[in-house]
């Protein structure tokens, strides 16, 4: 186990760097000149602009910039925003966790309708319940997110007027953020309705954001049970008299999770990818948003910190998950 | 469900430290966007300078609410010297900057405050010039401060002397614009002595009606009245800014009444916001024109009756239907029509295509073949350049004028449109930033700015002259004739095709009272109120 | 992963044999009836795609500046001439939706034949070379993969001078082709040491030709499956760079940027918001059905269950 934890991570290293010439390299060969979009229809005199070129540093050799930045990012300095001047770092700090929470929610409001649907699905293989069940599935799985956000809006927002429109939690409740997840804020603060403001405005971010992960996972269920109650062990299980519930329950279940809580960790980079979309739709004040907002401002500090940033959770996630599995599973642990 | 929301902002009030009533007035506005700090100097947008620049903080001079007019603000009065060159404030005594959780003033507001305010943008060995890493003052040089100030006096505590190097006709109203806002030395040396001089951009302390007290990123600001405003405080006692970037959740916000008030509405929800029974909607003509530059260098665009003949092509009133969703007016001047001098004396192209294509066989070009180019994002003076550049593509088409739409990344178009050699006609516009007219015909027209943003690369030494005497001169009734003529020689060469000036609309409850939309397009809630 | 079996009859291929692998496919693939029914779904978008000069009512950037935001024709205030209505120029949306299947399918066709050919012929290199050729390889293929994929989409995009439909499609072949070499090496690497391979080796077959005609038609079968989800995805993810306004650009008819259009009319005209979604939605749930239906005719391990 620990030669397999070592080689993982032995393996991360050429990729962390590789990611961070990624990042920065991109940047580079961005088109557009912040210093020029800053100026706007104003616009700069040449000296001023010189002086602004080289106040960011841009003008130096590309190499040295290079070096700069991951210097930086090795002692934690990402540079510095453009836009609002304040370090990367701790502006990604400040949004990570609204992600982190959407995300989270998606996930398990994904599992918890997933898994139960892959398992019915799976014990009822070919009847209606499982075809509707998988017809739902893969209307999920073939949802434009952004388009399914819009609905959303206009339904329960718009007409029923169930949910907020947006934001995290209602105006009229102010606390100071302790954890940054605002449905533990919201009970930290102790005032009297927060958490259920708080709940009802992550509900369609949630459902908009889960609705991919739901599919995917409902599939796999499905999948992995069907392979599961086809092993001797649970037709032995089977035969021996025990009621279908106690077969599906206590054998196949708990050896059809491997793959499925594997597919869970897998989906983080499509999470991330989706929060783009649903943070953009649902103003949520998220990475996500932050990430397009500055990619279209050249902001170019926080484009490069910020895909460092989202690609290395992406790696730490991608790892955990292969620990777990390599735990659960010894026997890819060689390969 | 009354109760519990008013037991909430109770809550939410003693959290804060304030003293908690019952009948704590609260007015949410859905603003933009994020402001991208609470500095107003270092930064160029109106996101920003609502946030802060008009919350926060007051300025010597401040335009009346409502107007381009300039009143006094922190200055009593002033004095301006015959020749121009030096103006003497009086300042206002007892006026108190805010007292918050993390800044306690000890004095009041004086002279050092108003020399700190402007020499750290202004001398590069202040040691306010770069006090966070990566900070420019955009306004104020672009403004040409720099060049313009000579010193700035300390005549006693409460009189500032600035020296010019020339007259500037427009200098009072320079000194209202939000980067002339005045903040707290005495903040700032504290903040200095703490080693957090960054903090000045993230926790601002000011003058103004309201006084800052939490930002939640891209998410919410709060403020609160400013209790000892020396204008008096106002009758709200909370207001919230709600980060709403995208205008539709805007709308539905207003409608289901979680905020009060909003800017910026989709000209397409207008009808729907106007039919709605608990809202009212206001609108005013914005300081700003949307225009389409020739390039006068370039053959045949170089011979005005070419320029008129497609100006008389161009379908306006097509144009304000489909972009602009009658959100906007046709514009016939470069400068708006709310802005003094408008001369409206002036008559339009009229839409004509057979008369522009007799025009165009009179001067002999045959089968033209142009570029346009279309700014690729909104601006509040041209809501949709791309499909403003389909419409008149085909306006042009039918006086047998070939156009071919062309488009850049916005840095570059801005840069790439200000060569003397570029090919084509360009869309793009300005929004004012001081009311003077000169901020529009000089900076966007005159000879220096070819090469520049005078981006029809148009040089008339006739208009030249006209708007150059009208800069030195502080005569208003005089600079109004001058500035009406030049706008005759403009509409008689035509240098650009003007497109349209926008109107801003502020959709709101009809619980707001007392809102005045600004000229200038800053968003102020000074003199607001709402019933309950 | 191909079997034995299949291995069996497709190395020799005589033209019978291949006949009757077809024939099994089909009763594989017609069993399941939401293939089917997916596929002449998207018959019939090809189909549109195809015909759409002939089909479509009026031009797709026709402007009827008489008939701005007309809504479909049942509808109070519709106009017979526009079924579907009119968006915010006066453009029939029924022809804008006929000219848009186009691009859609163009799309996915050109980000799968890219994403295949690339990743395919990188995936063979590193898993018939090996060592630190395929090292290398992979290493870059974790790179790409370590960002979430709109998102790198979309710093690509912002990498050409200007947005646009074609740069949209670039960026998603380079996001999605890690894939290919993934499932290409995996593959390889199986089927590398086995008794055919080697036998063609010491037969005296040059590299290229082992790795492209002995061992790739081995490989097939996962990497339809793959181009199937990828041809979804690309649609989709077209269609998102297109919302945030990074792909296609107006008035190109494209589903997703029709949608960003639209979104400022999101209470006013539900049609203009409403029927470029389905279209999306449809076209894509279309291909996965036949996805479902290739995997369970291709993958000889569902097949037995």
């Amino acid at each position: 186990m620990l030669r397999f934890l070592f080689i993982r991570l032995w393996l991360l290293i050429p990729t962390f760097f590789g990611v961070t010439i990624a990042a920065f390299g991109f940047i580079r060969l961005l088109p557009g000149d912040p210093v020029l979009l800053m100026a706007g229809e104003r616009g700069t005199t040449p000296e001023r602009y010189e002086q602004l070129m080289q106040q960011f540093g841009y003008d130096r050799p590309i190499w040295e910039q290079y070096l700069d930045f991951l210097g930086g990012v090795l002692s934690g300095d990402l540079g510095n925003s453009l836009v609002t001047k304040k370090p990367v770092f701790t502006e990604f700090l400040t949004l990570f966790p609204a992600t982190l929470e959407l995300s989270v929610c998606a996930i398990l409001f994904a599992a918890a309708l997933g898994i139960p649907a892959g398992i019915v699905a799976a014990t009822r293989r070919g009847s209606w319940l499982d075809q509707s069940i998988m017809g739902t599935a893969l209307i999920g799985y073939s949802m434009p997110i952004f388009w399914w956000g819009l609905l959303l809006i206009i339904f329960f927002s718009g007409m029923l007027q169930w949910t907020p429109v947006s934001g995290r939690v209602s105006l009229m409740f102010f606390f100071p953020p302790v954890t940054g997840f605002m449905l533990l804020d919201s009970i930290i603060s102790g005032q009297k309705g927060a958490f259920t403001s708080a709940l009802s405005h992550l509900i369609l971010p949630t459902i908009v954001l889960g609705t991919i992960p739901l599919a995917v996972i409902a599939r796999q269920t499905r999948s992995a049970m069907l392979e599961v109650l086809g092993e001797d062990y649970v037709r032995t299980a089977r035969a021996k008299g025990l009621t279908p519930l106690r077969v599906v329950g206590l054998h196949a279940l708990r050896n059809a999770l491997i793959p499925v809580v594997t597919t869970i960790g897998l989906l983080v980079g499509t999470l991330l990818g989706g929060a783009i979309l649903t943070e953009t739709i649902f103003s949520w004040p998220g990475i996500g948003k932050w990430m397009v907002e500055s990619i279209s401002r050249r902001d170019y500090p926080s484009v490069q910190g910020g895909l460092l940033l989202i690609a290395v959770v992406v790696m730490v996630v991608n790892l955990v998950v292969d620990l777990l599995y390599g735990l659960i599973n010894p026997r890819i642990r060689v390969s | 469900m009354k109760h519990r929301l008013l037991g909430a902002v109770a809550a939410a009030a003693l959290v804060i430290g304030l003293a908690a009533t019952a009948q704590a007035k609260t007015l949410v506005y859905c603003s933009e966007g994020s402001p991208e700090g609470f500095d107003p100097a270092p930064f160029t947008a109106g996101t920003t300078f609502d946030a802060s620049g008009q919350a926060v903080y007051s300025r010597l001079v401040e335009f009346e609410n409502g107007t381009t007019k300039t009143i006094p603000g922190l200055a009593e009065s002033w004095e301006v010297s015959d020749d121009g060159l030096e103006y003497t404030f009086k300042l206002r005594s007892g006026v108190k900057f805010h007292t918050t959780e993390y800044f306690t003033p000890t004095r009041d507001f004086n002279a050092d405050d108003v020399i700190f305010s402007f020499e750290r943008q202004w001398k590069k060995d202040h040691a306010w010039y770069q006090y966070t890493p990566g900070i420019a003052w955009e306004y104020f040089d672009g403004m040409s401060m720099p060049d313009l100030l000579k010193e700035i006096v300390k005549v006693d505590d409460m009189t500032v002397k600035f020296v010019l190097n020339r007259p500037e006709a427009p200098m009072v109203a320079n000194l209202a614009m939000d980067f002339a806002s005045i903040v707290s030395k005495e903040y700032a040396d504290q903040l200095d002595a703490a080693g957090q001089k960054e903090m000045l951009n993230q926790q601002p302390v000011g003058t103004g009606p309201f006084q800052f007290v939490a930002y939640q990123k891209d998410a919410v600001i709060r403020y609160q009245a400013n209790p000892s405003y020396f204008r008096g405080k106002q009758p709200i006692d909370d207001l919230i800014f709600a980060i709403t970037t995208d205008a539709s959740v805007r709308q539905q916000k207003l409608k289901a009444g979680e905020c009060h008030i909003t800017a910026y509405p989709n000209p397409a929800d207008l009808d729907d916001l106007r039919a709605d029974p608990n809202l009212q909607m206001m609108e005013q003509e914005g300081l700003n024109v949307g225009y389409l530059a020739y390039n006068a260098k370039q053959a045949p665009f170089d011979n005005p009756k070419v320029r008129k003949a497609l100006n008389m092509a161009i379908n306006k009133d097509a144009i304000l239907e489909a972009v602009f969703q009658g959100a906007g007016q046709p514009a016939k001047n470069p400068i708006p029509p709310t802005m003094w001098s408008y001369n409206d004396k002036v008559m339009d192209d009229p839409y004509n295509p057979g008369a522009a294509k007799n025009m165009l066989d009179e001067v002999g070009v045959k089968g033209l073949k142009m570029k346009i180019w279309a700014m690729p994002v909104q601006r509040p003076y041209n809501p949709n350049a791309r499909r403003m550049a389909e419409l008149i593509q085909a306006d042009f088409a039918a006086i047998g004028v070939e156009a071919e739409i062309v488009s850049y990344e916005w840095g570059e178009y801005l840069e790439l449109s200000k060569a003397e050699d570029r090919d084509g006609a360009v869309l793009l516009g300005w929004t004012g930033d001081n009311g003077d007219p000169d901020n529009f015909l000089a900076v966007l027209l005159g000879c220096d700015a070819v090469g520049g943003a005078n981006r029809a690369q148009w040089c008339n030494e006739e208009f030249d002259g006209l708007i150059q005497k009208a800069k030195v001169t502080s005569d208003v009734a005089e600079r109004t004739k001058l500035y009406e003529e030049a706008q005759v020689v403009f509409k008689r060469e035509s240098p650009w095709a003007t497109i349209a000036h926008s109107v801003v609309f502020m959709p709101m409850s009809k619980k707001v009272s007392g809102y005045k939309m600004s000229p200038l397009g800053v968003h102020r809630f000074d003199g607001v109120d709402i019933s309950e | 992963m191909a079997n034995s079996a299949t291995t069996a009859t497709t190395v020799p291929a005589p033209g019978g044999g291949r006949r009757a692998l077809l024939r099994e496919f089909w009763f594989y693939f017609s069993e399941n009836r939401g293939a089917v029914i997916g596929m002449w779904v998207f018959l019939f978008v090809c189909a549109v795609a195809v015909l759409a000069d002939l089909i479509a009512p009026h031009g797709a950037t026709d402007q009827y500046r008489d008939a701005l935001l007309k809504p479909p024709f049942w509808q109070e205030g519709g106009d017979p001439r526009f079924i579907l209505g009119t968006d915010a120029v006066g453009r029939d949306m029924l022809s804008r939706l006929i000219h848009g299947s186009r691009y859609s399918l163009f799309v996915g066709c050109i980000v799968v034949t890219g994403a295949v050919a690339v990743g395919v012929i990188l995936g063979l290199i590193a898993g018939y070379v090996g060592g630190s050729v395929d090292s290398l390889i992979m290493r870059v293929m974790d790179i790409i993969l370590a960002f979430p994929s709109l998102l790198l989409a979309l710093v690509l995009v912002a990498l050409f001078d200007k947005p646009s439909l074609t740069n949209a499609m670039i960026a998603i072949a380079i996001v999605q082709q890690p894939h290919y070499v993934r499932l290409t090496r995996a593959a390889v690497m199986a089927e590398k040491n086995r008794d055919y391979v080697i036998a063609a080796k010491v037969a005296g077959a040059r590299p290229l030709r082992l790795m492209f005609h002995t061992i790739l038609p081995n490989c097939l079968a996962p990497l339809i499956v793959q181009a199937a989800l990828s041809f979804s995805t690309a649609i989709l993810d077209a269609a998102a760079l297109g919302f945030l306004g990074m792909g296609a650009q107006p008035p190109t008819p494209e589903w997703g940027t029709m949608l960003a259009e639209a979104r400022e009319f999101i209470l006013r005209a539900w049609w203009v918001v409403t029927l470029p979604g389905i279209a999306i939605l449809v076209t894509v749930l279309a291909i996965n059905l036949m996805g479902d239906g290739l995997r369970d005719a291709l993958d000889p391990k569902l097949k037995r269950s």
